[in-house]
Order: C-alpha cells, then sequence, then structure tokens
C-alpha cells in the first residue's frame, strides 16, 4: 500500500442530527471517527444500512456539517479542511479535488447526454471538443448507444441514467472520488464495465471512498473495508 | 477563486420601516460567480434584504461595501442617485416577479432589449438590433418575434425576455426576486436551466430571492435562510438543504413536496 | 365708446404676472431646452390654443414692438387673425405678416422660411413640452431622466419606428438635444424645420399653456435632431416647386382644389409665397408686398368688450 500522505484524513469527527421537528431529539451518528484515504487506493465503508455510511460521505463533500473534529483534504498549501472551509472553499475543493459519483442522476432538463457528461470537464477548462470526445468513449464504454447522445437523459431508462451519472463522476480526472453505490441495480456487463473503471483510477493514483452493497464489486475493488458500525456509538444512544 | 475579493461586503445591514425592522444584522460576502439565495416565507424580510442591498430601500443600519468595475469599493449608502443609476446602467441587473414591472410591455422585444444598450450610448440601430437578436436567441425566443410587443407573449416568454434585458449589457450582479414563482412548473423549469448557464457562462453574481427551496436548490451557490427578518441559517446551499440545523430550515425542508 | 369703462393691462396679463413669466423666461434662456414651470393663467382663449405662446408674447411684448403671428405658417388663419388682433388691442403694437419686419413671431407648427435675424424673438406654441411623455407616464421619473441626462428612452421611440417603419416616421415635434444637454420637444414643427433651430440668431422662446412650462433656446445654440449613426436625422424634403409662386426648397401644404380630389401644392409659409410670387426675379421691390398694419387707436379694446 501507498504510504505517502493522505488524499484524505479523517480526525475526531462527531455527528449528530438534532431532530427539532420530533421535540428536538438528538440522534447521535458518528463519534471520534478516525480514518485515511491514500491515493491509488479504494477504500470501502462498511456496515449495515443506518450506521452512517453515507453520512460520511456527505461530511466529507459537505453536504452535512460535522459537529466537531477535521476533515482534511489534500496536503500541502493546497489542504483544506472542509469541516471548518467556507462554502466557497468548499466549492472549490468540489471543482479541483473531490468528485462525487451516486445512483442518481439530478436530471438537468433539456440538456443532451453527452453535454452532461461532458460538462464537468468544460467547467474545469478542457476543451468542449475534446470534452465531448472523452465523454463519448465513456459513455460507449457504459454501452449508452450513440442514438442517445443527443437526447436529454430525462427521457431514459432508470439505468441509462445511472449510467450516465457513473460516465459524468468519472470523467474529470480529480484525487479523490466519493462513490455512493454506483453499482446498484446495474447488470452484470455494466458492473463490470464501472468495475474496470475504478480499476483504471486506482492505478492512475486516484483515491476513492465508496459504499458498495454489492459483495462482488466490493470484493473486486476494495483494498480496505472501514467497518463504520464498530466507529459509531451505541445505537440511538442520545448525547 | 481567481477573484479573491468579495464584490458585495454586507456588515449589520438593516432596514426599518418605523419602528419595526424589516430586516436586521444581515451579514455575507457575494464573490463574483458566485449565486446567493435567499429563502424564506412571506413575511420572513426577505424582500426587504433584496430592496436594501439594491438601494431601492435606505440602509437604515450596517454597511453594505460593493467593488465597482474599476476595482475600487464604494459604501452604497454613500452613493448619489446619479452613481447609483449609472450602476443599474452598466453594473447590475433586477429581474422581477412580474415581467411587466421590468419591461416596457408596449415596446418591442428588440426595443426592450435594445434600450440598455442606447442607455448606454449605443447608437448605430444595425449593431443594437444585431445584439438584441443575439440575446433574444440565447433566451429561446424565436427571431421573428423581435419586432412584437412582450404584451403578445407567453409568461415565460416574457420572463426570459426581462432576462435578457437585463444581462445585454453584461452587468456584474444581478438581483431577483423570485423569477420563476409566476410560471407553470414545465415553464419554470427551463427558466431555471437558461438562468443556471446563462450564470455559469457570464460569471454572474446573482442575489436570488425565493421562497421555492428547489430553486435554491438548482441554481444557487449559497443560501441565507430568513426569519423574521434576520438570517437564521446560512451556508453552501448543499449543506443548509441536506443538514438543516435552525428548527425553521428543518420545518422549511420537511415542506418541500418530492418530486 | 364703452371702451374707457373696462380697460386692460398693456399685453393682457397684470405686471405680477407678467414678472412671474419673464423669471421663468430667464431661468429658461440661462438652462437651454429645460422646462421651467410656471403658473399658467388663464386667457381669452381655450387651451390648446396657444395660451403658453400668448402669455409668453403679452410677458415680453413692448409698444414698440412689430408682431407677426402664424399659424401652420399662414398669417391669414383664424387663429393667427385673432391672436394678431387681440394684440394689437391689448398690446397696441404693430402687427404684420413680414418675417423680417417683425420683432417678435408668434408660431404654431412652423417656422418662417425667410431666416430669422439677431435681435427678433419667435414664440413657439407648445401642446407637450415633455418628450418622453409618452414612453414614460411619469413626471417625476422623466424629470429625473433629464436631470440626469439619461436620454436612452427617445433613442428606444426610434428604435421602435426603423424597426416598424425602415426609417424614422416622426415628421414633426423631432426630438432635438438641445447645447449638447437637454433633450426638447421643438413643438410640433415639421422635422423640415428643425436644421433651422440649430445656431438660429433669434431668440427662442417655447410656451406649453396647458402644461404649465417655459423652455427656450437662446440665440446661437446648437440644436441636434436625434438619430442613428447608420439612420441620421433626415430632414423633409419637397423637390416639386410651390404651385403659385414657383419657388422650391418651402415647405409645402398639399391644397386639394376640388371635389374630384384634385390637389396641388403650394408654400406653407404665405409671407413667402406672397413675396415670391410677387417678385420672382427681383428681391428689391418684395417691400411692395407689405401688410404692416398700425393699430387703429380709435377703437382699443373692443376685442374685450364684444
Amino acid at each position: 500500500m501507498n504510504r505517502q500522505t493522505p488524499i484524505l484524513a479523517v480526525s475526531a469527527i462527531d455527528k449528530t442530527f438534532t431532530m427539532h421537528l420530533q421535540g428536538g431529539q438528538r440522534l447521535a451518528v458518528l463519534e471520534r471517527l478516525e480514518f485515511e484515504v491514500f491515493p491509488g487506493e479504494c477504500v470501502v465503508l462498511g456496515g449495515p444500512s443506518g450506521a452512517g455510511k453515507s453520512t460520511i460521505l456527505k461530511l466529507v463533500y459537505g453536504n452535512y456539517a460535522a459537529d466537531r473534529g477535521r476533515i482534511v483534504l489534500g496536503a500541502g498549501t493546497g489542504a483544506v479542511d472542509i469541516a471548518a472551509a467556507d462554502p466557497r472553499s468548499v466549492l472549490a475543493a468540489r471543482r479541483h479535488t473531490m468528485g462525487y459519483v451516486s445512483q442518481f442522476l439530478r436530471c438537468v432538463p433539456r440538456v443532451p447526454a453527452l453535454q452532461v457528461v461532458a460538462e464537468p470537464l468544460v467547467e474545469r477548462g478542457v476543451a468542449p471538443d475534446e470534452a465531448r470526445e472523452r465523454a463519448a468513449d465513456l459513455l460507449t464504454r457504459l454501452s449508452i448507444p450513440p442514438r442517445l447522445w443527443s437526447l436529454p437523459p430525462a427521457t431514459f431508462s432508470g439505468g441509462e441514467q445511472q449510467r450516465v451519472n457513473i460516465a459524468r463522476g468519472f470523467l474529470p480526472e480529480l484525487p479523490l472520488l466519493l462513490l455512493d453505490e454506483p453499482t446498484a441495480s446495474l447488470d452484470a456487463r455494466n458492473r463490470d464495465a464501472v468495475i474496470e473503471l475504478i480499476r483504471e483510477k486506482r492505478s492512475r493514483g486516484v483515491g476513492m471512498l465508496g459504499i458498495f452493497h454489492d459483495v462482488q464489486v466490493r470484493t473486486a475493488v476494495a483494498d480496505r473495508v472501514l467497518d463504520v458500525e464498530a466507529l459509531a456509538p451505541g445505537a440511538g444512544a442520545a448525547a | 477563486m481567481t477573484d479573491e475579493r468579495p464584490l458585495l461586503e454586507v456588515r449589520g445591514a438593516g432596514h426599518r420601516y418605523g419602528l419595526r425592522y424589516g430586516c436586521r444584522d444581515v451579514d455575507f460576502d457575494l464573490w463574483p460567480g458566485e449565486v446567493l439565495a435567499v429563502v424564506g416565507e412571506s413575511g420572513s424580510g426577505k424582500s426587504t434584504l433584496l430592496g436594501t442591498l439594491s438601494q431601492r430601500l435606505e440602509l437604515t443600519e450596517g454597511n453594505i461595501r460593493y467593488r465597482m468595475a474599476d476595482g475600487l469599493p464604494v459604501e452604497l449608502a454613500g452613493l448619489s442617485e446619479s452613481s447609483v443609476r449609472r450602476l443599474w446602467r452598466s453594473e447590475w441587473g433586477f429581474v422581477h416577479q412580474d415581467p411587466a414591472d421590468g419591461l416596457r410591455m408596449h415596446v418591442s422585444a428588440g426595443g426592450n432589449v435594445g434600450e440598455p444598450l442606447m442607455a448606454n450610448g449605443w447608437r448605430h440601430y444595425g449593431r443594437i438590433r444585431e445584439t438584441a437578436a443575439q440575446w433574444l436567441e440565447r433566451v429561446e425566443i424565436p427571431a421573428d418575434r423581435i419586432d412584437d410587443h412582450p404584451s403578445t407573449f407567453s409568461g415565460g416568454m416574457r420572463q426570459r425576455l426581462q432576462i435578457a434585458r437585463n444581462l445585454v449589457v453584461s452587468p456584474r450582479l444581478v438581483f431577483m426576486d423570485e423569477p420563476t414563482s409566476g410560471l407553470d412548473v414545465s415553464v419554470q423549469a427551463r427558466l431555471l436551466d437558461l438562468i443556471r448557464s446563462l450564470v455559469s457562462d457570464l460569471g454572474l453574481a446573482v442575489v436570488v430571492v425565493t421562497h421555492d427551496l428547489a430553486v435554491a436548490r438548482l441554481i444557487s451557490h449559497r443560501t441565507l435562510v430568513m426569519k423574521d427578518g434576520r438570517v437564521i441559517e446560512s451556508g453552501l446551499t448543499d449543506r443548509v438543504l441536506d443538514d438543516p440545523h435552525a428548527a425553521y430550515t428543518q420545518l422549511l425542508v420537511s415542506s418541500v413536496l418530492q418530486g | 365708446m364703452t371702451a374707457d369703462l373696462i380697460g386692460y393691462n398693456v399685453g393682457y396679463l397684470d405686471e405680477q404676472t407678467k414678472r412671474m413669466i419673464r423669471r421663468a423666461l430667464l431661468k429658461a434662456v440661462a438652462i437651454p431646452g429645460f422646462q421651467v414651470p410656471f403658473a399658467s393663467r388663464e386667457v381669452p382663449m381655450p387651451r390648446g390654443w396657444g395660451t403658453g405662446g400668448v402669455q409668453v408674447t403679452a410677458a415680453i411684448i413692448g409698444e414698440q414692438d412689430v408682431l407677426k403671428v402664424i399659424d401652420q405658417g399662414a398669417d391669414d388663419t383664424t387663429n393667427a387673425v385673432s391672436i394678431r388682433n387681440f394684440f394689437r388691442s391689448v398690446a397696441h403694437v404693430e402687427t404684420t405678416t413680414r418675417t423680417d419686419e417683425a420683432t417678435i413671431i408668434q408660431t404654431r407648427h412652423r417656422i418662417p422660411e425667410t431666416p430669422l435675424a439677431e435681435g427678433q424673438v419667435i414664440v413657439y406654441q407648445v401642446p407637450m413640452p415633455e418628450p418622453l411623455r409618452f414612453l414614460e407616464p411619469r413626471e417625476t421619473e422623466t424629470r429625473r431622466l433629464h436631470a440626469l441626462e439619461e436620454y436612452g428612452l427617445m433613442f428606444v421611440k426610434l428604435y421602435e419606428d426603423i424597426a416598424r417603419f425602415g426609417h424614422i416616421a416622426k415628421t414633426y415635434d423631432y426630438p432635438v438635444l438641445v447645447g449638447g444637454r437637454y433633450l426638447m420637444a421643438p413643438s410640433p414643427i415639421p422635422s423640415f424645420d428643425n436644421p433651422k433651430m440649430h445656431m438660429n440668431p433669434a431668440l427662442q422662446l417655447f410656451g406649453a399653456g396647458r402644461e404649465k412650462r417655459i423652455y427656450a433656446v437662446p440665440p446661437f445654440t446648437s440644436v441636434e435632431s436625434l438619430g442613428f449613426e447608420d439612420f441620421p436625422f433626415e430632414p423633409q424634403r419637397f423637390d416639386d416647386p410651390c404651385a403659385i409662386c414657383g419657388a422650391t426648397g418651402g415647405y409645402l401644404d398639399e391644397v386639394i382644389t376640388d371635389d374630384a380630389g384634385g390637389s396641388m401644392f403650394v408654400c406653407s409659409d404665405t409671407d413667402h409665397c406672397e413675396r415670391t410670387a410677387a417678385a420672382p426675379n427681383d428681391t428689391t421691390s418684395t417691400a411692395t408686398t407689405s401688410t404692416t398694419t398700425r393699430p387703429n387707436p380709435a377703437t382699443p379694446n373692443t376685442k374685450a368688450i364684444a
């Protein structure tokens, strides 16, 4: 394993949800969470549903705010603590450092699939022609037929939308990828294609943190499995 | 991150109606290229805040500093009326909820888009018309409607025309007051998508007031939640909507119809 | 014989009113093209028949003045004749139909063809002084637009014309920029006359009675008719000569001559036409057509008694 500086270092993270609509009930989900992800490894979050796996991904991506602790992304002068960063720094980190691939595509109405996929590259300064070319390659690998490329994904089947989303998430070259069950409900062939994509990313030094319920995929891609349940406070414990 | 200074720095801003505050203690920075959503229910003070920021209402307390195109920061409250109007002509835009408030309903679409250019000293008919035509195309209004009055347009078209009229002079800061709330849902989606792409293409800074969290989610980077004239929660839009902390924000988020 | 029982102040208006109007006029001259509000009075004619022009004339006229009044270029139309008679009786002035003999020319809708000279005053009757009115109905807002010199709106009107008709269709009351600063309505004169306002040696005064506004263009002031670079202002042109006097280069009216729809084009400026017709080749003899009329001392104020 690559023992250089981690691309992601999570330390002493607590996360509690306070449900004001349920009489201020507090739900402690994570306590003293610690882990690191290094470049070129794929860390899989394990544990049953409700253990807080998704919460961890959302904390790292900045969708959830941690109660305390540090979530340091990158290293050296470019390092940013997502738990403490202002919104602009989080947005900058999403642009330059981390990507998020979920199984759900937030449909942008009326934009053709090819453009949906190419957009993240164009936003990061790649020439539109080149971005479209690379998007087309990836869509081909994920068996989206060219006749669909010019259509908005809103009209696609669920599986097709999912694959468009995977292509969109995998296309930009970012040092850290957060994978939220990208293979759920894919057929075997496409699942294999995604496994292949993950392996390629890994060989290029990309660090990955993911949730995979599919044992087969997990076995195929995981360098380490992090048992979230072991890290979590007692179930339902009120702080 | 290329531009290291905020466009707008708001500190302790408030507006009072008589003895009652419409909004109070508002602090935020707005950066070039950033879209800030101000959400809250009616009466929460979000429209008052928009009015105060845009100099339509007096700043009763606090400071609003704006960095002009030449890089110099100015206190907005200290500007003369003519300076403020110059800002409106060349650096600011305002998209009203009702397009009739922001358009001349009895002037052609081309004239509506061309007016800001003429106000900025454009005196070449051919170039004014050509630019207006390009903008109509950009907001998806058919070229052959250029000489039609907006009174003959649908609600969605009028709103797109209003946006073109605001953006034609390449403003740096655009205020939007519930820009989609008067429209059918399908028309809303189209308009939001258009706003989203124009904002990112042009690198605009936008303050958009909306009661619709879906609008905030789709087009804004950051969100302020207002209640009773104060900002009760703010942050990255994803964060505010996915992990709301304040009781009121949780209520707002839980009241959204899932679609 | 009852003339002495009812007397009017010279010039009909009382001295205080005249002073008030003169103050407005001074301010108007000081700020060329700027509309100065004034307390418009009742005069013995309906609003819209030139009450603004009459009040301005009344405020500046003295007994040594020679007055010419034209309506659409003609000295002999009802309105022109009435106003001329009015001042002959209330101000005891000489009147004339000759442009070059007049010291004050009150006009509705024309500027005489004979070039005005230094020392002359031309008083325009103005129905609608605000050129932005039909574009921006709020008076508070139009005032602000003038104050801040925001005239984009006026160009919107010209833009709309070109978009609809292929050219600027406005042929009268064509907007002008005075002294490079104030947008001004020249009153409903034909755009043919607009160039005459530019650097005119005469003092040009404008009175709008119903709208209670006075404005002015001092002698030798630039008056620029608005236009686009690619659609510049173009005054109307008449290619044919006048059917009566044969003059070319003047503004022509179409006169219907029979029930069959026959018509001819004749000079709108009757003074100019008569003199050209009388002396087609001899400019020295034009003086013979002078129709200067001395006020009749025997019948002062007769109009007011009736």
